[in-house]
């Protein structure tokens, strides 16, 4: 076991962790947060990958990741404003409630 | 493995896994802080200063006060809603475990085609700086103009339509 490895497995247990939230839970916010934390696991690789792969001079690695987050936040930003649309217009975030595409 | 790795590691997991668990919707956004700190302070460890301050700065300072916005407009902090069906979220943890079990094979039993460079990288904040004005000035522009156009989108989907009819 090396460091990467290390790094590796506590990304792949994150990711799987936000998926099992965004199939489990039943509330349009979490669901989102579940989607956030897998692109955070994503991210942890590539700061890894980073850090213990050859030439870390070019960053590549760390412009990879802020440019994930950026497009996360953005994501995240309309995602949130796409619940409170639907929530204005059916009164509920449910997603086992919101089943037809015409209201 | 050093002691500051689990300790972050148990901090990240213990923060997303009550984050995706827990009943109250508020404390899920706590929680989801709590990891979200704990992953920061993990790129921290790895050298990379810019893209840790960033985490906290987005994330924990952003996205999560926007979803307990959006969690206290919507009413959905009442613990009491309804939740998926035992069957449908026995199925969801199951796919969830599998593709762990999946990563976590690959990952230790993969054999790395490179060595491993265990040297500190210099990864300081004003490095970073430099290479988003030269090499990378024209992605920067791109999510610059990304991020204006989320910023535009996201009002307008927010505003409510009817406000002047009702």
């Amino acid at each position: 076991m090396n460091p990467l490895s290390d790094y590796l497995l506590l990304s792949a247990f994150l990711f799987s962790i936000g998926l099992a939230g965004a199939l489990t839970r039943r509330n349009a916010i979490l669901v989102l947060i579940g989607i956030e934390l897998m692109l955070n696991a994503a991210n942890l690789n590539f700061i890894a990958f980073w850090r213990y792969g050859p030439h870390p001079e070019a960053l590549t690695g760390v412009m990879f990741a802020i440019f994930s987050i950026s497009v996360a936040a953005a994501e995240a930003a309309v995602g949130l404003s796409i619940i409170l649309a639907v929530y204005r217009h059916s009164r509920t975030t449910d997603l086992d409630k919101l089943n037809s595409m015409k209201g | 493995m050093t002691i500051s790795f689990l300790l972050l590691a148990a901090i990240t997991i213990i923060g997303t896994a009550a984050a995706m668990t827990l009943k109250n919707l508020v404390h899920c956004v706590l929680a989801l802080s709590l990891g979200l700190v704990g992953l920061a302070a993990l790129y921290l460890q790895l050298g990379a200063q810019f893209v840790g301050f960033t985490q906290i700065l987005v994330y924990v300072g952003a996205v999560a006060i926007l979803a307990a916005f959006a969690i206290m407009m919507t009413r959905s902090a009442d613990p009491t809603a309804s939740n998926a069906a035992a069957s449908f979220r026995a199925s969801g943890a199951l796919i969830a475990v599998l593709v762990f079990a999946v990563l976590a094979w690959a990952t230790i039993s993969g054999t790395s085609a490179q060595p491993i460079f265990t040297a500190a990288p210099e990864g300081s904040v004003g490095q970073v700086g430099a290479a988003l004005m030269h090499r990378f000035v024209l992605p920067l522009e791109v999510i610059g103009l990304l991020l204006t156009a989320a910023l535009i989108g996201a009002g307008i989907l927010a505003m409510d339509e009817h406000r002047g009819t009702r």
